[in-house]
C-alpha cells in the first residue's frame, strides 16, 4: 500500500544551494557566547535578593506616609503600624487571635484534608469509587464553598462549627482533585514494571501508585491552603467573637486602620508561614524529582 | 535446571504440538506457545505463533519495525492476557524494557530488591549492583544515573530474582555504540553465571548473532525464520561463517546484505 507522492519545489527553495551558506563572510554569522555560570552572580545571597523586592515597598509606604501623601486615616503608616503591633502584641492580643485563627485553619484543614484525600484514594483505586464518588464531586466542585455561608449559618449557627465547616468544605476540593489526578495519572509503564516485579496490590499502592500521585497531591495541599485562609477570612466575617477576623472587625468600627493593617499582616504571616511549610514538604518528600529551580 | 512451569492460559482447541523438539535432552521447554493468536481490534498481529524456547537457551527475536516482537514479550511477561492459545512460561520470571523503567522515588539499590519477599534487603541488592558494575552508585536516586547506567540498573533488578527466564526488549536500543558493546558482553556473562533462558528482542541482526543460540525471525504474525547459532564463544564479528550467518537473516529480514555495512 504505497501512495505516490508529488513533490512541488518553491520557487525561492531551488536558490537555496549548499554553496550560499558556505560562502557566508564570517561577520554575518550570528554567534552566541556561552557564559559560564559565575560565582560573582552568588555572592548576594538568594534570600537576600527575594527579599529586597518587599523592603522597598514597605520604604514606598513609609515615605508616602511621612510626607503625608499618603494620611493616617486612609492607611496608616508602618512605623504606627510597628507601634500598634507591639501594643497589641504586649498585652497578648494578637497572639490570642493568631492561635484561635490558626487552630480554625488547622481544623478545618484537618476535616476536609482528610475528607477530600479519603474519597480521591476510594475513587482512584476503586472503580466502584470512581463511579459513586468522582461524578458527584465534579458536579459538587462547581458550586462556591463562599456561596454555602448563609447554608452553613443556618445548619451550625454562628459558632466555631460554621466557620471550620466553611473551611472543610473550601479545602476538601482541591486536594480531592489533585489527589485523584494524581493516581490516574501515574506513569503506566511504571505499574507494567510493578506488574513483573510481583507486587501485591497493596505493594502496587503504596511503592508506585501513592509516590507517584505524591508530587500532585503536594500541588493540591498548596491549593487547599490558600483556599483555607480565604475561608478562614471570609468565615470570621461571620460574627467572631475572638480570632484575627474579630480584631479587625472591631478595628474597623473604631476607624483604626493601622491595626487593621496588623492583621493584614498576620494574615500574610501565617500564610507565608504556611507556604514555607509546603514549600519543606516538597523539598523532604519530592528530593526524588528533577525539578526545574530556576537561576 | 528444571523450571517451574506456569499455565498461563489454554484457550480453543487442542493444538497438536506439530514441531520436533529442537534438543532431544530437554524434557521441559521453559517457554511453549501453541497457537498463540493476539488480535488489535481487526488486525491479527500473531497469528497462530508456535515457540518453544529450553531451559537456558538464549533466543534472539528479529523482525521489522511493528511486526508483533514486543507484543510476544509482553505476552511471555504475563502484562498481556487478551490472547487466544497456550502459552507456558516458568514462575519466575523477570523483564528488563527498552526504558530502565525505574521507580524515581526510590533510591537505585531500593528499586533493585522491589517486590522482593521480606525487608529490603541492602547487601542483595549492593550484591547485584556490583555484578553489573554499578555498585557505588546504590544511594543515588534514579534521575541521576546515565541511561547506560540506568539500564545495568534495570538488569540487576531483573537477575536478582534469579529469574528462570529472562525477557529483554531491546535493552541496549538508547544506548551509545560503545555502551552497548559493553553492555552486550554484560549480558553474556550475566547469562553464562546465572544460566537462565533468555529472549531478547532486537534489532540489531550483529548483536543477535553475537549472543543468541538461536536467532528467530518474526514476520507476518509467526517465527518465519529460524537460525540456530553453534559458534564457539566469544564469538567473532570477522569470521567468515558469522558473516554468513548475519547474511542470512538479513535476506530473511528483506534486506539485501549487499547493501547493508557493518552497521
Ligand atoms: N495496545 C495496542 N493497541 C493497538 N495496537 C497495538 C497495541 N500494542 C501494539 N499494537 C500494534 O501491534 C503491532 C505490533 O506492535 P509491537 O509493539 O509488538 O511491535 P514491535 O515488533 O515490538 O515493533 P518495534 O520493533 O518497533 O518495537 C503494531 O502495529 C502496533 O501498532
Ligand atoms: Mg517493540
Amino acid at each position: 500500500m504505497s501512495s505516490i507522492a508529488t513533490i512541488t519545489i518553491a520557487p525561492g527553495a531551488v536558490e537555496r544551494r549548499p554553496a550560499d551558506q558556505t560562502a557566508k563572510p564570517d561577520d554575518l554569522l550570528a554567534r552566541q557566547r556561552i557564559e559560564p555560570v559565575s560565582t560573582a552572580r552568588h555572592r548576594v545571597p538568594r534570600w537576600l535578593r527575594r527579599l529586597s523586592g518587599p523592603v522597598l515597598l514597605v520604604l514606598l509606604w513609609h515615605v508616602a506616609s511621612q510626607t503625608g501623601v499618603l494620611p493616617s486615616e486612609v492607611l496608616a503608616g508602618p512605623t504606627t503600624v510597628i507601634g500598634s503591633a507591639a501594643k497589641l502584641v504586649d498585652n497578648g492580643e494578637l497572639q490570642d487571635a493568631m492561635l484561635i485563627s490558626l487552630s480554625r485553619a488547622l481544623a478545618g484543614l484537618a476535616i476536609g484534608g482528610s475528607i477530600g484525600v479519603t474519597l480521591a484514594v476510594v475513587a482512584g483505586l476503586f472503580r466502584l469509587g470512581e463511579d459513586m464518588v468522582d461524578a458527584t464531586m465534579q458536579m459538587l466542585r462547581t458550586v462556591p464553598a463562599v456561596a454555602l455561608i448563609p447554608l452553613l449559618i443556618i445548619w451550625f449557627g454562628i459558632g466555631e462549627a460554621p466557620k471550620i465547616a466553611l473551611i472543610a468544605l473550601g479545602t476538601a476540593f482541591p486536594l480531592y482533585l489533585n489527589v485523584y489526578a494524581g493516581i490516574r495519572n501515574v506513569d503506566s509503564t511504571l505499574i507494567e514494571a510493578g506488574r513483573t516485579l510481583d507486587l501485591s496490590r497493596s505493594a502496587m499502592i503504596r511503592h508506585v501508585v501513592l509516590p507517584g500521585a505524591l508530587p500532585s497531591a503536594l500541588v493540591g495541599l498548596r491549593y487547599s491552603l490558600g483556599i483555607a485562609w480565604l475561608a478562614l477570612v471570609f468565615g470570621e466575617q461571620i460574627n467572631a467573637t475572638a480570632g484575627i477576623g474579630y480584631l479587625m472587625a472591631t478595628a474597623r468600627e473604631m476607624f483604626q486602620t493601622d491595626v487593621i493593617v496588623v492583621c493584614l499582616v498576620v494574615y500574610a504571616l501565617l500564610g507565608l508561614g504556611v507556604d514555607f511549610t509546603v514549600r519543606t514538604l516538597e523539598r523532604v518528600f519530592l528530593a526524588w524529582r528533577p525539578a526545574f529551580s530556576g537561576t | 535446571m528444571a523450571a517451574s512451569l506456569q499455565r498461563n492460559l489454554n484457550v480453543g482447541e487442542a493444538v497438536a504440538p506439530p514441531l520436533t523438539p529442537k534438543r532431544s535432552k530437554a524434557p521441559l521447554p521453559a517457554v511453549r506457545v501453541r497457537g498463540l493468536t493476539r488480535r488489535f481490534g481487526e488486525r491479527e498481529v500473531l497469528k497462530s505463533l508456535d515457540v518453544d524456547i529450553a531451559p537456558g537457551e538464549f533466543v534472539a527475536l528479529l523482525g521489522a519495525s511493528g511486526c508483533g516482537k514486543s507484543t510476544l514479550l509482553r505476552i511471555l511477561a504475563d502484562l498481556d492476557r487478551e490472547i487466544v492459545g497456550e502459552v507456558e512460561v516458568p514462575v519466575r520470571r523477570a523483564v528488563a524494557f527498552q526504558a530502565p523503567r525505574l521507580m524515581p522515588w526510590k533510591k537505585v539499590w531500593r528499586n533493585v530488591v522491589l517486590g522482593l519477599p521480606g525487608r529490603p534487603d541492602r547487601a542483595r541488592a549492593l550484591a547485584a549492583l556490583d555484578e553489573v558494575g554499578i555498585g557505588h552508585r546504590a544511594d543515588v536516586w534514579p534521575k541521576v544515573l546515565s541511561g547506560g547506567e540506568a539500564q545495568r540498573t534495570s538488569l540487576a533488578r531483573a537477575l536478582v530474582r534469579e529469574p528462570d527466564l529472562l525477557l529483554l526488549d531491546e535493552p541496549f536500543a538508547a544506548l551509545d555504540a560503545l555502551t552497548r558493546i559493553k553492555a552486550q558482553d554484560l549480558v553474556a556473562e550475566l547469562w553464562q553465571r546465572h544460566g537462565c533462558a533468555i529472549l531478547l528482542v532486537t534489532h540489531d541482526v550483529e548483536e543477535a548473532v553475537l549472543l543468541a543460540d538461536r536467532v528467530l525471525v518474526m514476520k507476518d504474525g509467526v517465527i518465519a525464520h529460524e537460525e540456530r547459532i553453534d559458534l564457539e564463544r566469544p564469538r567473532d564479528v570477522a569470521d567468515p561463517v558469522f558473516a554468513r550467518i548475519r547474511g542470512s537473516l538479513l535476506d530473511s529480514l528483506g534486506v539485501r546484505h549487499g547493501t547493508h555495512g557493518n552497521a
